[in-house]
C-alpha cells in the first residue's frame, strides 16, 4: 500500500452554469513531487482551491482525506494549520514591506504585551530564508528584489508555517530558465528532507525534470496519472493526455516568404531607466525586420527586450531615448503610442492584466479600443457596427466565449490572450510586436496562436516575437536576435540557431 | 421565467428603488408630493445637483476620483455674477459668458495639476475647495448680495409662456410632452428597422417597445403635471439639455468611451494610443465649466448669493453618482443612473420637507440611502461576477 499523504475522491465542484470539476480523483504520496497538468480551464486551480479551503467545505461534493483523516476546511487558515500551503501564480507579497514583515504577515510574532517582536521576527525570517538559499537581509523591501527571489520568499514563508504539503501554482511562469531550474532543484532538495509538493505548470520539460508522478486533468476530469519509471513520461505522451490527441507538430509549418522590403529598422537605439535615469537599459541596439518575417528576441529576464520594444512603441518606456527609427525606409519619430499605432505598429504586451486588457469591460469594448475610429463616424460610435466587428474578430481569433458582451476578465488565460491579439489585429498593424505571446497558456491555445502568427506573416505583415521559451523561438522564427544585459549579443538565422548557440551567445557577453 | 425576473430586477434595481421610494413618500405625505407644484419644483430644486453630477460622473469614471471644490466654485461664480450684474450693470448674456469662462478656467487650473503633474485629485480639489471658497467670499465682500436684474433671472427661472396658447392653461407643456413621447416611440422603431436592415442582432420587440412606451407615458404624465402649474420651467430645459448632451457623450462618442477605459485600466488605455493625461485634464476642466453653470442656476433660483452658497453641493453630486450605480473604483456608471440617483435624493428631501421633518433627519436618511445603495451595488456585482 502506498503511503498517501493526500487522497481527494470524487470531487465535483459547480459554478453557476459550469461544472468546473467532475468527479476528480487525486492521490499524492508522501515525499513525492506530484505534477498537476492540464489545459487552461481544465480545473487545476479549482481543485487546489478545494483542497486549501478557499472553496469551503460544503460548496463541493466528494471527500478530501489528508494524513488519514477526512478534512472539512472552511477557510484557508484551516488548511494552513495542518501544514498545507499554497503559493499562487500571482505572488501575494506587499512591495513596500520588508521580506520579514511579509513572511509573518497575519502571523506576527508578538511579545507578551502584544507588540511585534521585531528581533525575533527578523532572526526567524533569516533562518527560513537560509533554508531556501536566499541570501538577503530580512529587512530588504520586497520591491528591491527580483521575481525569482520573491518566489523564494514565498517558499520561505511556507516554511515558517511549518509546511508539510507545498502547492505551487505555476511557480516558474515569470522566471527565466536559470531561476526556474534553481527553484526546481530546490524542490528536489526539499524532497530529500521529506517535503511533499504539488506543482502546477505548463512547462513539460520541468515536469519531466522533477516530477515523480503526473496527474493529467482535462475538462474538469482526471484523465490519468503517470509514474516515472513505470509509464512513458515524455513530452509527447503528456501532451497526448492533455489534449486527447497526438500533436505531431507543436509548431505549425508555414511557407517562408520573406520579402526584401525592410519594414522596421532601428539603429543605435539606447534607452535609460525611467526612474534611475543614469542606468542604461538598452545599449546601442540595431536590428531590422523584413516583410513576411518572424523575428525572435531571446534572452534572460531583465535583458531589456520588453523595454526595447516598449520604447520603440511610442516611447512608452524609459527616458533619454536616443537612436534612429526607420519605418518602411523612412526615418520616423514616434512620440507616443498613438503615433505608433497610426504608423501601423502594434505592441501586444506580456502583461495582459496590467497593460493589455480592461478586465472589467466586455470583449467588444476591448476589441475596438486601440482603433475606435474604425467604428466611428465624426467621433460617434456605431455600437451596432462595433458589435458586428467584435464578433467577426472573435471568430477569426477563435476566442471561446458565449458572447462578445462577456466580461473579458471572465475568460480563461488562453482566451484572454486570443482576445488581446484580436484587439491589436483590429488596429490593422503591419508590424506586430508580440511580447511573450504564449506565456501561461495551454498547449492547444499556443498552437492556435502560432497558426495566427503564421497567418499574419503570410498576409505580408512583419512579426517581432519576444519569448523566454527557446523551443518556441526555434520553432517559429526566421531569424533570432539574442539579447543579454541590455546589449545585442548575437543574431542567428533559423538554420543555424540551436538552444546551445543561443545560450552561448548569452554567456559570452555576461561575465 | 424565474431567472428572467431576477435579471430584470438586477438590471433595473435603481429604477425599482426610485419607484418604491416615490410611492412610499406619496403615501407618507398623503399624496401631497404629487401636487403639480411640488412635482414641478422637484426638478428645479435639484437642477444644480443634476448639472454638477453630470460633470462629477466624468471625474468618477476616470477611477473613482471626485472633485471636492465644486461647491466653492458655485459660490465664486455666483458671487461674480451678482457683482457683474449689480456693480457693473453688465448685460446678462455677457455675465453668463464671463461666469462660464471663469468656471472653465478654474477647471483647467485643477485639471492641469491632476492630468499633467499627477497631483492626486482629492488633494488638488481639497485645496481648490478652500481657495475658491475664500475667493468667493472676497468677491462678495462677506455680504449677502441679492440679484434683481430681471433679464438674468428670466433666462433661468421663468416659465415657457406662449401668448394665445398658454393663457388659460399651459397647453404648450402638453404639446411638447406629446411630441417627445411620439419621438421616443418613433426612434425605437427606427433603430430596430436599421438593425434589421444591416442584419445585426436585435433585442426582443417586447422589451424594446415596452421600455419606450413606459418612458413615453412618464413624459406625458409629467408634462400634464407641468401644464397644471405654470408650464415648462426654463431651468428644466437647461437641465434636460445638459443631461442629454452628457448622456450622448458618455454612451455614444469615442471620446466618452475613453473615460471608461481610463477608469478600467489606465496603463492598457495609454498603450492603446489614448492620451490618458488629456482625459484627466478634460474631466476636471469640464467639471469646472459645469460648476460655473450650476453657480448661475443656483444664484438665479435663490435670487441671492452669500459666502455659504454652494456649501456641500459637491456631496450631493457625488452621492447622486454613487447612488446611481457609478463604481467607486471608476470605469462604470451612466448619466441615466446619475439622474435616478439625484431624483432619489431629491424625492427624499422633498418628501421629508413636506412631512415637516427637519434637516437633521434628512441628513441621516440621505447618508443611510447612500450607504445602502453602494452596499447593494457591491454585493450584487460580487454575486454576478463570480
Amino acid at each position: 500500500m502506498a503511503d498517501n499523504i493526500l487522497v481527494m475522491e470524487h470531487i465535483t465542484k459547480e459554478f453557476p452554469g459550469v461544472k468546473a470539476l467532475d468527479n476528480v480523483n487525486l492521490e499524492v504520496q508522501r515525499g513525492e513531487i506530484h505534477a498537476l497538468i492540464g489545459e487552461n480551464g481544465a480545473g487545476k486551480s479549482t481543485l487546489m482551491n478545494v483542497l486549501s479551503g478557499q472553496y469551503p467545505y460544503g460548496s463541493y461534493t466528494g471527500t478530501v482525506t489528508y494524513e488519514g483523516e477526512e478534512c472539512h476546511f472552511k477557510k484557508l487558515s484551516d488548511s494552513e494549520v495542518k501544514g498545507i500551503v499554497i503559493i499562487h501564480q500571482e505572488l501575494a507579497l506587499i512591495p513596500l514591506l520588508s521580506i520579514g514583515e511579509n513572511m509573518f504577515l497575519g502571523n506576527e510574532i508578538k511579545t507578551k504585551t502584544g507588540a511585534i517582536d521585531w528581533d525575533k521576527t527578523y532572526s526567524e525570517a533569516e533562518r527560513h530564508m537560509k533554508q531556501v538559499g536566499l541570501n538577503e537581509s530580512a529587512q530588504t523591501l520586497i520591491k528591491d528584489i527580483g521575481t525569482g527571489k520573491q518566489q523564494l520568499v514565498e517558499i520561505a514563508k511556507a516554511f515558517s508555517k511549518d509546511v508539510k504539503l507545498l502547492i505551487l501554482d505555476e511557480p516558474t511562469s515569470s522566471l527565466n530558465d536559470e531561476d526556474a531550474k534553481m527553484l526546481l532543484d530546490l524542490l528536489m532538495e526539499f524532497k530529500k528532507n521529506g517535503l511533499t509538493s504539488i506543482i502546477i505548470t505548463h512547462k513539460l520539460n520541468e515536469i519531466i525534470y522533477c516530477a515523480d508522478r503526473v496527474t493529467i486533468l482535462r475538462d474538469g476530469s482526471t484523465i490519468e496519472t503517470l509514474e516515472k519509471g513505470v509509464d512513458d513520461l515524455s513530452e509527447d505522451r503528456i501532451i497526448k493526455g492533455m489534449v486527447g490527441r497526438e500533436m505531431d507538430d507543436r509548431y505549425p509549418a508555414r511557407e517562408h516568404k520573406v520579402s526584401k522590403d525592410v519594414m522596421l529598422e532601428v539603429k543605435n537605439w539606447t534607452v535609460h531607466h525611467p526612474l534611475y535615469q543614469e542606468k542604461i537599459v538598452d545599449d546601442n541596439i540595431s536590428f531590422k525586420v523584413q516583410k513576411g518575417e518572424v523575428v525572435g528576441f531571446s534572452g534572460l529576464q531583465g535583458a531589456g527586450r520588453t523595454e526595447l520594444m516598449m520604447s520603440i512603441f511610442g516611447k512608452s518606456y524609459g527616458t533619454h531615448i536616443v537612436g534612429e527609427l526607420y519605418l518602411r525606409g523612412e526615418k520616423t519619430e514616434l512620440k507616443n503610442p498613438e503615433a505608433a499605432i497610426r504608423h501601423g505598429i502594434a505592441y501586444v504586451t506580456e502583461d495582459r492584466k496590467n497593460n493589455g486588457l480592461i478586465l472589467d469591460k466586455s470583449i467588444r469594448f476591448n476589441t475596438t479600443l486601440a482603433r475606435l475610429s474604425k467604428v466611428c463616424s465624426h467621433g460617434i460610435i456605431d455600437v451596432d457596427l462595433e458589435l458586428h466587428e467584435a464578433e467577426k474578430m472573435k471568430d477569426e481569433m477563435g476566442t471561446k466565449t458565449p458572447s462578445v458582451e462577456q466580461k473579458i476578465g471572465n475568460l480563461s488565460g488562453g482566451n484572454q490572450q486570443k482576445a488581446l491579439l484580436g484587439k491589436w489585429m483590429f488596429a490593422e498593424p503591419d508590424i506586430l510586436i508580440l511580447d511573450e505571446p504564449t506565456r501561461g497558456i495551454d498547449v492547444g491555445a499556443k498552437y492556435d496562436i502560432y497558426c495566427l502568427i503564421n497567418e499574419m506573416v503570410s498576409n505580408g505583415k512583419a512579426v517581432i516575437m519576444i519569448s523566454s521559451e527557446m523551443p518556441e523561438l526555434l520553432g517559429m522564427c526566421d531569424r533570432i536576435y539574442v539579447m543579454s544585459e541590455g546589449k545585442l549579443a548575437g543574431e542567428l538565422t533559423a538554420e543555424e540557431a540551436t538552444q546551445e548557440k543561443i545560450m552561448s551567445c548569452i554567456m559570452k557577453t555576461s561575465k | 421565467m424565474n431567472s428572467k425576473v431576477k435579471d430584470f430586477i438586477m438590471k433595473y434595481t435603481m429604477v425599482i428603488a426610485l419607484v418604491v421610494v416615490f410611492v412610499l413618500f406619496c403615501g407618507l405625505t398623503g399624496g401631497r408630493l404629487l401636487y403639480a407644484q411640488n412635482m414641478s419644483n422637484l426638478m428645479l430644486q435639484n437642477g444644480y445637483v443634476l448639472v454638477l453630477a453630470c460633470g462629477m460622473l466624468l471625474c468618477i469614471l476616470t477611477g473613482g476620483n471626485i472633485d471636492l471644490s465644486v461647491g466653492s466654485v458655485v459660490c465664486l461664480v455666483g458671487g461674480l455674477a451678482a457683482m457683474l450684474l449689480n456693480n457693473f450693470g453688465l448685460n446678462p448674456i455677457l455675465t453668463i459668458l464671463a461666469c462660464m469662462i471663469l468656471g472653465l478656467l478654474v477647471g483647467c487650473w485643477q485639471g492641469y495639476w491632476i492630468g499633467y503633474v499627477h497631483i492626486p485629485p482629492f488633494i488638488t480639489t481639497l485645496a481648490g475647495m478652500f481657495v475658491f471658497r475664500g475667493f468667493g467670499r472676497l468677491v462678495l465682500d462677506n455680504k449677502t448680495v441679492a440679484i434683481k436684474e430681471k433679464g438674468f433671472l428670466n433666462i433661468f427661472t421663468s416659465y415657457v409662456q406662449i401668448p394665445g396658447l398658454d393663457d388659460v392653461k399651459s397647453y404648450s407643456a402638453i404639446i411638447v410632452g406629446a411630441l417627445i413621447a411620439v419621438y421616443v416611440i418613433f426612434s425605437t422603431a427606427k433603430s430596430r428597422a436599421n438593425k434589421t436592415k444591416k442584419g445585426y442582432r436585435q433585442n426582443s420587440a417586447a422589451s424594446d417597445y415596452g421600455k419606450s412606451v413606459v418612458i413615453a407615458a412618464l413624459i406625458l404624465w409629467y408634462s400634464t403635471l407641468l401644464s397644471q402649474y405654470k408650464g415648462i420651467p426654463v431651468m428644466l430645459i437647461w437641465v434636460v439639455v445638459i443631461c442629454l448632451i452628457y448622456n450622448f457623450i458618455t454612451s455614444k462618442t469615442a471620446f466618452g468611451r475613453y473615460f471608461y477605459a481610463v477608469g478600467g485600466n489606465e496603463n492598457a488605455t495609454r498603450l492603446s494610443g489614448i492620451d490618458t493625461n488629456k482625459i484627466y485634464f478634460v474631466a476636471y476642466a469640464n467639471m469646472g465649466l459645469l460648476a460655473g453653470l450650476a453657480g448661475l442656476l443656483c444664484a438665479a433660483r435663490v435670487g441671492s448669493v452669500n459666502g455659504n452658497t454652494g456649501t456641500s453641493f459637491e456631496m450631493d453630486a457625488i452621492g447622486s453618482c454613487f447612488i446611481g450605480g457609478a463604481s467607486a473604483y471608476g470605469g462604470s456608471g451612466t448619466v441615466g443612473g446619475v439622474v435616478i440617483g439625484a431624483l432619489l435624493l431629491g424625492i427624499i428631501n422633498m418628501g421629508m420637507s413636506i412631512m415637516g421633518i427637519g434637516d437633521s433627519w434628512q441628513y441621516v436618511v440621505k447618508g443611510g440611502v447612500l450607504l445602502v445603495a453602494v452596499i447593494f451595488d457591491v454585493i450584487s456585482t460580487r454575486k454576478s461576477g463570480k
